[in-house]
């Protein structure tokens, strides 16, 4: 690198003005601009009403859990609209790429976009969500004030912020990787995907990795150590158990992600041969590892969605979960079982059949406890008083559209029979299923239910409504043609298409599609709506659904301390037993609570993260050398930092105690 | 098996008759096999997801928090007797799935040559067999009849009720090999070699394509496959062999550049050895085969020699070193490594034949001439 003595080259490293995407793509371009008017309104709006100091003060620097899980969700669903975008383009393009018809998307931009929507939507869409939803409730589920590491919870979020900004900085500076959302090698090896597309994927990946791990840890921590007196682990909401299960998935199973991405960043890098054709290298060895990570992911994004549907039916049922044991049960064998089955995502690599049928088997395993999982839920609802609030509208649809993604699902994990699915729209439909499904109707219900703790109001129900049926609607209309195309053999990642009859499933799927951008439309005005009827929707009693956990004993949206005094737990469901036994709240003898304070350390950290990755993606290697040199300076420097923390003094508790008694008392 | 025939009878039409369902009426019988196999799977899951769908909807609706004749036990929570139930009866669905998948597995892996033609027909040692070796080229494919001694491009032909063995490798990046009409896909990977047993049992021209992801001319790596007579495979070798050109060394190495929707292509030679020079990564003159250094390492390696041969074994950068276009070509114009020439002379690598026997020992230190 230094034998190099071009200026030009050694400042700008590959990086050169024909590297600016939207200098050659009337797409990305129309993009760009939307970005800068869009992006110019936003900051010009913030420095107008002089909320810089606010947001940093209150928001960026935060380590409450609270705020920061409420960070993580809008990331989590300016990602989705990034995501959703993607996919609104690919659906278009396969409707009308047909016989002499090219479509609009070439294949270079529409590799790049398939490439996106997946990596997208998993990592920071769910990804966010699941830990936002997650870090939010968590806490105040266990009766904690925070988090164990509030420090690291910022840093952690910055850090999955960081690793989105590198991948949206790739859509106009150079090109997104066009491998596929898991890269396999060796098309992903510097031989056959030689620009910056892959190097992007790699850093945005790991640099998010980073925050992934560290709030897998947190949370593990919390959970652990910091539940309430009383609250033995077979006395934990059912949530908390699925947030523990999916934070002891991520923390085993994203170092082999970060491992595997290190291996192929050495192949790319130096010219190392673990993943190449030649020198002894094996892509298949890339696959083996990358799915050893992928298959527990699948689980960490939907252990937890499980858990916010039990909280919902059990809520929303007026009754105690049925067969909460079995449920803890489920939930750990799931955990488990999710290690041994990698192998059923390419099944069709070549291994011998006593190793396809053994993994085959395992798969169909996990549909035991899910099964039982199922049939809680539905005996929760058996002598139950439903309520239909918005959340229990998405569970119901979730019950029936899940059960048909597990059969799918199962259908591929017989070996012979994924000979002929894999690979093909039947797959893809199989995982739009469980994931939309399962994941999104789970952390969409979250957000409804949960969304009156964190803000005070409810959401509209109306609005809500009109989300779930087209949510609902535009799944199966999106999706159930593409189980038909499947078995009309037609694979993945085509971007044109010769048979005319095909179209018709695809127009249909575009449909559908339109469908669910109108759910997600409706999701955003059902924001805006409500934010503008809050009066009308004000919850100030802080338990608007007759909840049966411990984040609805306190006040909505809680105090910064979340309790004035840690809750004692006696029973399952602790605020549904306090209630029973007359529970009154403490008026009076608050203490002065010791809280952390806040730092931006973890902005700062973060912000130089993305100018190393920015570097190492461009070989600029000045800059990834500074970078790396000031991650250090600011990471060392912290520890120097002592003014960690500080107390919220005891008139001030009592003064926000006491709003809250009076508030209560108009209530009465 | 005769009820599965007549479930599928009922199931084919009630599967949306205008569109042709290619995975659910195969024309081979090893697909025939499997979608039988899909079919299986979806009954027995049936028997517990239909009762469950309609209990949801029962439960939604009869336990609404209007209907106050509903029995409401809000402490209600547990059941030994019914969590029995829930976790038995998956159980059972399972167990019958697992033991079916143990056995299907084990009947229908790819490597296992085939004992029949159809339900009806055992394969006997009478019964005439014809091999094929497939390559997976950017973005086009290239089947080789050894056998006949021809080769074609995207256009694949074989007798009808003949077990057809596919031995198949790939020259760049992953993809999978996949007829739907005949059998199930298998992966096709450069430097190593997959196996595909199937037969075909009507005549008619089927859609065969790749069905992973491979790069910018993914979508073009399309083929028909022609289940023929045997007549009529017989007349179709010979128009390959008059209407073809030779297939050696330069002629695969040029066809072996990236191309998007190549048209059918015939050989009515191949030069000898040359799909072992493929899977071993060495049809470029001088290069070494895979397999050579495999069995210098089988025998403890070549010492300070080998350093020699790295050079020669280097296959992946070569498109790099001539600035042609790789599988995806880069936007930025440049490679991510320095061009290595993979510097290599005169006479082509000596392939011995398969890697399996060993038994045509190459020297310990190659016998190929030095660079």
């Amino acid at each position: 690198m230094f034998t190099n003595t071009n200026l030009m080259e050694f400042i700008f490293g590959r990086l050169s003005w024909s590297s600016l995407a939207f200098t050659h793509d009337p797409i990305i371009l129309a993009t760009f601009v939307v970005v800068v008017i869009g992006g110019s309104a936003v900051v010009g709006a913030i420095t107008y009403f002089r909320l810089w100091g606010y947001l940093w003060r209150e928001w960026f620097t935060s380590v409450d859990h609270k705020k920061i899980g409420i960070m993580y969700v809008i990331l989590s669903l300016v990602m989705l609209l990034r995501g959703f975008a993607d996919a609104i383009m690919m659906r278009t393009q396969q409707a009308i790429a047909f016989g002499a018809n090219e479509g609009y998307l070439p294949p270079y931009h529409y590799d790049q976009i398939f490439t996106a929507h997946g990596v997208i939507m998993i990592f920071f869409f769910a990804m966010p969500l699941v830990t936002g939803i997650m870090n939010y409730v968590v806490p105040l589920q266990i009766g904690a004030r925070d988090v164990s590491f509030p420090f690291l919870n910022n840093f952690s979020f910055w850090m999955t912020t960081a690793g989105a900004v590198i991948i949206m900085i790739s859509l106009f500076v150079g090109e997104f990787a066009r491998t596929g959302w898991l890269a396999y090698p060796p098309l992903s090896g510097a031989d056959y995907s030689p620009g910056v597309g892959v190097d992007y994927y790699i850093w945005g990946l790991q640099v998010a990795g980073v925050g992934t791990t560290l709030s897998g840890i947190n949370l593990i921590a919390t959970i652990v150590k910091m539940r309430a007196p009383g609250m033995t682990m077979m006395k934990m909401p059912i949530f908390t158990w699925t947030s523990l299960c999916t934070n002891v998935l991520i923390v085993a199973s994203f170092p082999i992600l970060t491992a595997t991405l290190v291996l192929l960043t050495l192949d790319r890098y130096v010219g190392t041969n673990f993943f190449t054709n030649d020198l002894g290298g094996n892509p298949m060895m890339y696959v083996n590892l990358i799915w050893i990570w992928g298959h527990p992911e699948v689980y960490i994004l939907i252990l937890p969605a499980f858990g916010i549907f039990s909280e919902i039916v059990s809520t929303y049922s007026g009754k105690r979960l049925f067969g909460y044991a079995s449920m803890v049960y489920a939930t750990v064998v799931i955990t488990i079982l999710s290690y041994i089955v990698w192998l059923h995502h390419f099944f069709t690599m070549g291994s011998g059949a006593s190793v396809n049928a053994f993994f085959g088997i395992t798969t169909m395993i996990i549909s035991i406890p899910t099964g039982a999982k199922i049939f809680n839920w539905l005996f929760t609802m058996y002598r139950g008083r439903i309520r239909y609030e918005v959340p229990m509208y998405w569970t119901i649809g979730f019950m029936v559209t899940f059960v048909i993604g597990g059969m799918t699902g199962v259908m591929l994990a017989i070996p012979p029979a994924d000979f002929v699915l894999h690979n093909s729209l039947f797959l893809v439909a199989h995982f739009h299923n469980v994931i939309i499904g399962g994941v999104v109707f789970g952390l969409l219900a979250g957000i409804n239910f949960w969304y009156p703790k964190a803000f005070g109001y409810r959401l509209d129900p109306f609005w809500g409504k009109m989300s779930f049926w087209f949510w609902l609607t535009g799944f199966y209309f999106a999706f159930m043609p593409l189980y038909v195309l499947g078995l009309m053999g037609v694979t993945r990642r085509v971007n044109h298409f010769e048979d005319p009859s095909l179209q018709i499933w695809f127009i249909i799927a575009a449909f559908g599609a339109f469908l669910i951008a109108l759910g997600i439309a409706s999701f955003v005005i059902q924001i805006v709506v409500s934010f503008f009827k809050r009066e009308q929707l004000r919850d100030t009693t802080g338990d608007p659904w007759n909840g049966r956990t411990l984040e609805w004993s306190t006040s909505s949206p809680p105090p910064e301390y979340n309790f004035a005094f840690t809750p004692v737990v006696y029973d399952h469901d602790s605020w549904y037993d306090m209630k029973n036994r007359g529970y009154v709240r403490p008026l009076e003898g608050f203490k002065p609570i010791h809280m952390p304070k806040n730092t931006g350390t973890g902005v700062i950290l973060s912000a130089f993260s993305v100018s190393l990755a920015f570097g190492l993606i461009w070989y600029m290697w000045w800059l990834a050398a500074l970078s790396f040199i000031a991650i250090m300076v600011v990471s060392i420097a912290h520890t120097f930092n002592y003014k960690r923390d500080y107390y919220i003094q005891a008139e001030t508790v009592t003064a926000t105690e006491n709003a809250r008694t009076k508030q209560l008392a108009e209530q009465a | 098996m005769k009820l599965i025939r007549r479930l599928s009878a009922l199931a084919l039409p009630l599967a949306l008759s205008g569109c042709d369902l290619v995975v659910m009426s195969p024309s081979g019988d090893i697909a025939t096999q499997q979608r039988d196999l899909i079919i299986v799977s979806v009954v027995l899951m049936l028997l517990i997801i239909v009762p469950v769908i309609c209990l949801t909807f029962y439960f939604a609706w009869h336990y609404r928090r209007s209907n106050i004749n509903a029995k409401y036990d809000p402490e209600w929570h547990h059941s030994t007797r019914l969590e029995v139930v829930i976790w038995a009866a998956p159980l059972a669905i399972i167990i019958a799935l697992g033991a079916v998948t143990w056995v299907s597995t084990h009947r229908l892996d790819p490597y296992r040559p085939l004992d029949r033609i159809d339900a009806n027909r055992p394969v006997t040692p009478e019964t005439k067999t014809i091999t094929i070796e497939v390559v997976a080229l950017d973005w086009k494919w290239l089947f080789l009849y050894p056998e006949q001694g021809i080769a074609t491009v995207n256009e694949i032909a074989a007798p009808i009720d003949t077990p057809i063995e596919f031995k198949i490798t790939g020259s760049t990046v992953m993809n999978s090999f996949y007829i739907p009409a005949l059998a199930g896909q298998i992966y096709a990977m450069p430097g190593m070699q997959t196996k595909l047993h199937a037969v075909m049992n009507k005549e008619g021209v089927y859609e065969g394509f790749s069905a992973n992801y491979s790069g910018d001319g993914f979508s073009g790596m399309r083929f028909k496959f022609h289940g023929m007579s045997n007549d009529n495979f017989g007349q179709w070798v010979a128009r390959v062999k008059e209407q073809g050109s030779a297939l050696n060394r330069d002629a695969y190495l040029k066809l072996e550049r990236p191309s998007n929707r190549v048209p059918v292509t015939y050989f009515a030679t191949v030069e000898d050895g040359l799909y072992d020079a493929i899977l071993n990564l060495c049809v470029k003159p001088g290069q070494m085969c895979a397999n050579e250094m495999m069995h210098i390492d089988m025998m403890g390696g070549a010492g300070k020699d080998s350093h020699e041969n790295r050079k020669r074994l280097e296959y992946d950068t070569r498109w790099s070193a001539d600035a042609g276009p790789g599988a995806t070509h880069p936007a930025t114009g440049h490679g991510a490594k320095e061009p290595t020439q993979a510097e290599g002379v005169n006479a082509p690598a000596e392939a011995p034949a398969g890697h399996e026997g060993h038994s045509v020992a190459p020297d310990q230190l190659n016998t190929n001439p030095k660079p």
